[in-house]
């Protein structure tokens, strides 16, 4: 091996951030309506699903920052519409949104990935700064994974801590979707639509059909 | 007017159409009562107006695309869909009776698992190009089972308890 030291230094950092991760999972503030939300869309459906996850939430959780990749045309109309339909029931209804770059295209590769990510937590990491939500909301698309890891560096750094919820789509019968793969393991709260997948996933939760 | 609409979303999926456009299939829907076909081909290589037969007296449409297809959803008394997840969804919302047709080029593609599952729970026929002519010879649409609404109540019910909301 040529240069032991650094990779050492670096492996012992990595491993070192493991339990502090796990630590920050444990520790709850007591927390008082109402509730920043951010909410990650997607392309397509996924940005269908979530709205249709939010249409039943009270008023508690306000504003909603809306995240979503720079290369969806679509989602914006949908959120400005369902956002419009909230308005003319709750009248202080709030909202926001921010767009990111892609993090990652379907069927991308594995080491292209991490560097696409990386580079969309350059923007995800001042975003979810600057929002500092009570609570993160995502369903799937790659656009998720830069923002959780935003949130969780800033559970570590003690700057906030968001309660993140992972809700799989109801495409994802028997097998988990990337991000749900990875977010299995750093979510607070990981939900899925299909039996099947509460069996082979215990610590997730089963609420039957939400969307 | 019975109708049937076709859909492959924003995929491309020429066999489906062709399939369904071929005197064989057109002479079974024509037998079964229908006489409109509305065609969405999406990113098709044919030609959507060089569609249909003029041997079968069923009345055809064809388009690629459209903002919203609950127009079309609407007016259809049967739906012949692609695999995707957002047109079976979208269907079964609308209490329409639909046969999901496989798009065997297109294996490794998850959105399989919803539409084997809605037809595991019989609420969806399932076939691919090649049996898609006997599927509509010996469907019994009465038998499909309706599809209940998704429930983002206990969502919302969840989350107010996970966060101490009464």
């Amino acid at each position: 091996m040529e240069r032991p030291l650094p990779v050492a230094f670096f492996l012992l950092l990595s491993l070192l951030l493991v339990p502090l991760v796990l630590l920050a999972r444990r520790r709850r503030s007591r927390r008082t309506p109402p509730f920043s939300l951010l909410v990650v869309a997607g392309s397509g459906g996924h940005t269908t699903e979530i709205l249709r996850l939010l249409s039943c939430l009270s008023e508690s959780y306000s504003p909603r920052h809306y995240v979503f990749a720079d290369s969806d045309t679509m989602s914006e109309a949908k959120i400005r519409s369902f956002e419009q339909k909230r308005a003319e029931t709750f009248s202080t209804s709030q909202f926001t949104l921010d767009r990111i770059p892609r993090s990652r295209e379907v069927r991308q590769s594995w080491t292209s990935s991490v560097v696409t990510t990386l580079y969309s937590m350059l923007y995800s990491l001042p975003l979810t700064y600057r929002r500092k939500p009570d609570l993160i909301l995502c369903n799937g698309p790659g656009t998720c994974v830069p923002v959780c890891i935003s949130a969780l560096l800033l559970g570590l750094l003690g700057i906030k801590r968001a309660i993140i919820v992972y809700v799989e789509s109801i495409c994802r019968v028997e097998t988990l979707s990337l991000s749900g793969k990875i977010l299995y393991y750093f979510s607070d709260y990981f939900i899925v639509q299909w039996p099947d997948l509460k069996e082979k996933y215990p610590k997730s939760i089963y609420l039957g059909r939400i969307v | 007017m019975k109708s049937v609409f076709v859909t492959v979303g924003t995929t491309s999926f020429d066999d489906l159409i062709a399939t369904v456009c071929s005197p064989a299939a057109m002479q079974v829907l024509q037998s079964l009562g229908y006489e409109k076909l509305v065609l969405q081909v999406g990113r098709c290589a044919l030609d959507p107006a060089l569609l249909g037969s003029s041997d079968v007296a069923v009345e055809v449409e064809a388009f690629r695309y459209k903002e919203s297809l609950a127009e079309d959803l609407r007016r259809a008394d049967l739906v012949i869909s692609h695999a995707g997840a957002g047109s079976c969804l979208e269907t079964l919302e609308k209490g329409k009776p639909l046969i999901v047709v496989i798009n065997e080029k297109l294996m490794n593609n998850h959105q399989l698992e919803l539409a084997k599952q809605l037809h595991k729970d019989g609420h969806v026929l399932y076939c691919n190009c090649s049996t898609l002519v006997e599927t509509l010879q010996s469907m019994e649409l009465p038998t499909l089972k309706p599809f209940p609404p998704g429930q983002p109540e206990k969502f919302a019910l969840f989350l107010d308890q996970v966060l101490g909301i009464q």
